[in-house]
């Protein structure tokens, strides 16, 4: 224990270097604004400044690229809130409460919520990090296939009663975004699969971000056109306003949503952990938790604060926890720390269990760091929400083609295909046409974002076993995962089957 | 068209959509193989035959009328929006088409101004400003500061000079 | 220092960059440099640590990484045959350039069309194994892992990365040459692979030396064999396939291809880029640690080599249909 806090002192003395605090402070910010953009998050920030990080030493350029990290992981939930438009996977839960919160004028309880959140979900992490590295990384190795495909099962089963009325069309929401999950090449059999009309560009597999995009995007702005061309103008956007005295009410509010925050912290930091998860199902599955947890679920969905602050809560924490099996392991716990690995090629370290026995300095100064990068970002953010409350009050008519050239800029640019950005349109007019006809949206998204992590741990452990389901349920972590998981997948149905039977 | 009409017609496009993702998962195996699991197609096979049962569940609603929807004789989409959201899908399908002929830049130019000036009813000088400060912002933030390149069409070598600039290419 | 450093940060560096030896030919702007497979894996390191020495040396103009991995680099394949002609589009491959355009005929890709800029390196394999299995059995020599593959038969798994992958290949010519029935599962990326062996959800790999060198550092797990011509400095101890007594040896190609019809200035411009690239003592040092051998390979010869290549893998790939 005296140990860790010597080495943490020490990390401190190189993370508060003058030139490592100015850089923790351009990354939050560059971060901040690449993760407020639709379609731009942590991946795409991270990937495209590493190669200009070497010019400093290694230490410093983690501290950098992990700053930026955190920094789109905070404006993740900028835009998530303020145009319903998820920036990244992991920002998805956000915009469930998030948007309507915003919708109803309260945009600015929703960021200072969101902000909150972060920074205690991160704190908490880098806590939990800086005591129990080591052992829990044991852990995320012996995580293989039937473990992850238990871990989706929770991440759907917290995720059941998000839909609609109609029954039948959350099924089938769900069910298309699991299918256009399978488009591309089939990992197992190494086949072309649903090459859709023929058309190359389904040669590779459907991004997350362009389902999100188009339906979040232009779908719900197409939707919020008719509505405020039917209200006569009025737009449904521009009713936020913000002042000192809203925000400190707001922040005193945060005390209240303890439970869900702290829950989301830890839920997150587990998840963020084990390798092949990361943010995203973490960031789920607290916001289902929240929702089983609280007094009131039905005020799930409608603007409930604590429906932001989990997953939030959650996001950042497993953003932390995954740098954990990238610098205890070597094996990254997200697709971002899987770019921090190959910097640390390029800076010429070696990632791997040895590197917390050879290169202290490093993974201190980096440990260390993210404290301050945490409450730098809260800082910055909080700044900033009187700023971004101002853009929301810009005229409707002006507000909405930015936004429409935010998405179709944002769409090409993580994958540079115009393909993507054909895509865009036509799931946004499509979704504008079924989001008319009450078809819920919101899990088509999740199932994109799960399906890909679900099918290749269901094939690969059916082969590890010679297609006996058993192994799901006879190792010891996924066995219990699983059992939790079919529970909770079982129960909402059973309710409701229940209730269809009483009320003929 | 009618609510009403507008809900089994979504159905039936939706139907025949799963129909064919049916027939495309076919491609691969879609049965289980001995001591492997299931073949490639299996997995969008079977959701896709469940998206198709979806889609009978909701005609079959829609013939009860059981659903709201499913007895709305209102206008699908009302008279007072009709235009103006006609307007805004031809208008983004347009700038996308251009995207590659006179480039990002150029389309986005246009694409601000028309919306504004036209859809949005601002003053012309209105328009004109934010018409130019969109696509300058968007080539520094993108270009320049994130390193992403968009499509630049028949513009291109009109930006040479910029990247040259930045020190980006050329010497 | 710090002004220099927050400068190309925001990507300004170039703009007080001093000039670079006079060509024939410049790019105009910056060089788009598609990258066969996804973000994270070997390549794309490999192609970002090249962006970074590129920029670090002040070698050429701005290089962005692109990734496009679909369809086991078809769509990587087909967008650089779409760009003929253009003078600013490169692409980083593996050995898929030659297994998918075989095995995808409908592609219509000819690889002899693309213009060979260099070969950077070729990367190698050894057959890897846990050191702490989970039965308890400890498997020193390329002789216990026969023998316990054997006994194991169709349960023991080889972790690999994708069907008809180089992983697969290697995996078909042990079950071939040794009567072997390894059950191979597929895995996302030669990362996902090494984790999978370490973490004992598999029997062994035949992981390229980088990515799991991380574990054999930490004594995780073991080399048994190598398929390279001679021992690989960093795991003496592993015996080479020949001798063992069976001549096969297989390498990953790390090679820089051009657009087809591209000039031939262009060509020139970057065969020098990138032999500037090669000589660097970051690119040497980083071929040391990751194991990686292979001379650099320019113009014809490159062109030669890719189809002889190509012909290995063409028998290769029939013999696993085949099976």
């Amino acid at each position: 224990m005296v140990e860790i806090l010597a080495l943490l002192a020490d990390g401190f003395g190189i993370a508060l270097q003058p030139l490592n605090l100015i850089l923790i402070v351009l990354g939050c910010s560059v971060g901040l604004f690449i993760g407020a953009m639709p379609g731009l998050g942590s991946v795409n920030g991270v990937a495209i400044l590493l190669p200009l990080t070497f010019v400093v030493p290694p230490a410093s350029a983690i501290i950098f690229l992990a700053a930026l990290y955190y920094g789109a992981m905070y404006g993740g939930a900028i835009s998530s809130i303020m145009l319903g438009i998820p920036g990244a996977s992991t920002a998805v839960a956000t915009t469930f409460d998030g948007r309507p919160l915003a919708l109803q004028g309260l945009a600015d309880k929703a960021l200072i919520t969101a902000a909150t959140a972060s920074f205690v979900g991160g704190t908490i992490s880098v806590i939990l990090f800086t005591l129990a590295a080591p052992p829990l990384a044991h852990v995320a190795l012996v995580f293989g296939p039937p473990e992850t495909l238990a871990l989706m099962l929770l991440a759907f089963a917290t995720f059941v009663g998000l839909g609609g009325e109609d029954i039948w069309k959350t099924i089938f929401s769900i069910c298309i975004g699991l299918v256009l999950a399978a488009v591309g090449t089939d990992i197992v059999s190494g086949e072309p699969r649903l090459q859709l009309f023929g058309l190359t560009g389904f040669f590779s597999s459907i991004n997350f971000l362009v389902l999100a995009i188009g339906i979040y995007g232009i779908g719900e702005m197409l939707w919020t056109i008719e509505q405020t061309a039917k209200a006569g103008g009025v737009s449904m956007l521009s009713r936020a306003t913000v002042s000192v005295r809203r925000a400190l009410a707001h922040l005193r509010g945060q005390l209240a949503l303890w439970k869900a925050t702290l829950m989301g912290s830890l839920l997150g930091y587990f998840v963020g952990i084990l390798p092949a998860a990361g943010a995203t199902p973490g960031s789920m599955m607290a916001y289902g938790v929240a929702k089983q947890m609280s007094g009131n679920p039905d005020s799930f969905g409608k603007g409930n604060p604590e429906g932001v602050s989990a997953p939030e809560a959650a996001n950042n924490a497993a953003s932390t926890g995954s740098m954990l099996p990238m610098l205890t392991l070597g094996i990254p716990g997200s697709p971002t720390t899987a770019i921090l690995l190959g910097g640390m090629v390029i800076w010429g370290l070696e990632p791997g269990p040895q590197l917390f026995v050879d290169e202290k300095a490093f993974v201190w100064g980096l440990i260390a760091s993210l404290y301050a990068a945490n409450l730098f970002a809260l800082l910055l953010n909080l700044t900033f929400i009187p700023a971004f409350i101002a853009v929301l009050r810009l005229p409707f008519t002006i507000l909405a083609p930015v936004i429409f050239v935010l998405c179709l800029v944002g769409g090409y640019a993580p994958t540079n295909r115009m393909f993507d950005v054909w895509l865009i349109l036509v799931f946004g007019f499509v979704g504008y046409l079924l989001r008319k006809l009450d078809y819920p949206l919101a899990p088509a998204v999740l199932a994109i974002v799960l399906g890909p992590m679900t099918e290749p741990a269901l094939r690969q452990s059916l082969l590890m076993s010679g297609g006996d389901f058993a192994i799901f349920f006879t190792r010891p972590y996924s066995g219990p995962i699983m059992v939790i998981a079919i529970v909770l997948l079982a129960l909402p149905l059973i309710r409701h089957l229940v209730r269809r039977y009483k009320t003929g | 068209m009618s609510v009403r009409l507008a809900e089994i017609v979504m159905a039936c496009v939706m139907a025949a959509f799963s129909v064919y993702l049916m027939w495309k998962s076919a491609e691969l195996n879609i049965g289980w193989i001995e001591d492997e699991g299931p073949g490639g197609g299996a997995w969008p096979f079977w959701l896709s035959a469940v998206m198709l049962l979806s889609c009978a569940g909701i005609a079959w609603n829609w013939w009860r009328r059981s659903t709201p929807l499913a007895r709305s004789t209102e206008p699908f989409i009302g008279t007072a929006a009709r235009g103006i959201v006609l307007q805004v899908v031809v208008l983004l399908t347009v700038v996308v088409a251009l995207f590659d002929v006179i480039g990002t830049y150029c389309a986005l130019f246009l694409f601000m101004l028309v919306y504004l000036a036209v859809i949005g009813r601002h003053r012309v000088r209105i328009a004109l400003a934010w018409a130019v400060t969109t696509p300058v912002v968007t080539f520094l933030f993108f270009e320049i500061v994130i390193k992403v390149i968009l499509p630049k069409g028949v513009t291109e070598p009109l930006f040479y000079p910029i990247f040259r600039f930045f020190g980006m290419g050329g010497i | 220092m710090k002004v220099r450093m927050i400068a190309s940060l925001l990507g300004l560096a170039g703009a007080v960059m001093a000039p670079f030896a006079a060509h024939a030919w410049e790019p105009a702007k910056p060089v788009e440099f598609v990258i066969m497979a996804g973000k994270g894996g070997g390549a794309d390191k490999a192609v970002r640590f090249i962006q970074s020495i590129i920029a670090k040396e002040n070698l050429g103009p701005t290089v962005l990484p692109v990734n496009k991995p679909g369809g086991s680099g078809a769509e990587a394949l087909l967008y650089l045959k779409g760009k003929e002609g253009d003078n600013h589009t490169l692409m980083f491959t593996l050995n898929s350039f030659y297994t998918t355009p075989l095995r995808q005929p409908g592609l219509e890709v000819d690889i002899e069309t693309f213009t060979p800029i260099m070969r950077m390196a070729e990367d190698t394999f050894c057959l890897w194994v846990n050191t702490g299995r989970k039965d308890g059995e400890d498997i020193n020599t390329f002789d216990d892992f026969v023998a316990a593959a054997k006994a194991a038969g169709d349960k023991w798994i080889m972790a690999g990365t994708g069907k008809a992958s180089e992983d697969n290949l290697i995996t078909d010519f042990l079950n071939t040459t040794f009567g072997l029935d390894m059950k191979y599962v597929p895995y996302k990326g030669g990362g996902a692979v090494a984790k999978a062996l370490a973490g004992n959800n598999a029997d062994s790999t035949v992981n390229n030396p980088s990515e799991a060198q991380g574990f054999f550092v930490a004594g995780t797990v073991r080399p048994l064999a190598c398929m390279t011509p001679e021992r690989i400095g960093l795991f003496a101890d592993a015996p080479t396939m020949k001798e063992l007594g069976h001549d096969f040896v297989y390498f990953m190609q790390r090679t820089v291809v051009g657009a087809p019809g591209m000039s031939e200035e262009a060509a020139t411009y970057y065969q020098d880029l990138f032999t500037d690239v090669f000589n660097s003592g970051d690119w040497q040092e980083y071929r040391k640690k990751r194991a990686l051998v292979g001379d650099p390979l320019t113009g014809d010869d490159l062109m030669e080599y890719w189809k002889r290549e190509r012909e290995i893998h063409r028998g290769m790939l029939d013999k696993l249909a085949g099976k």
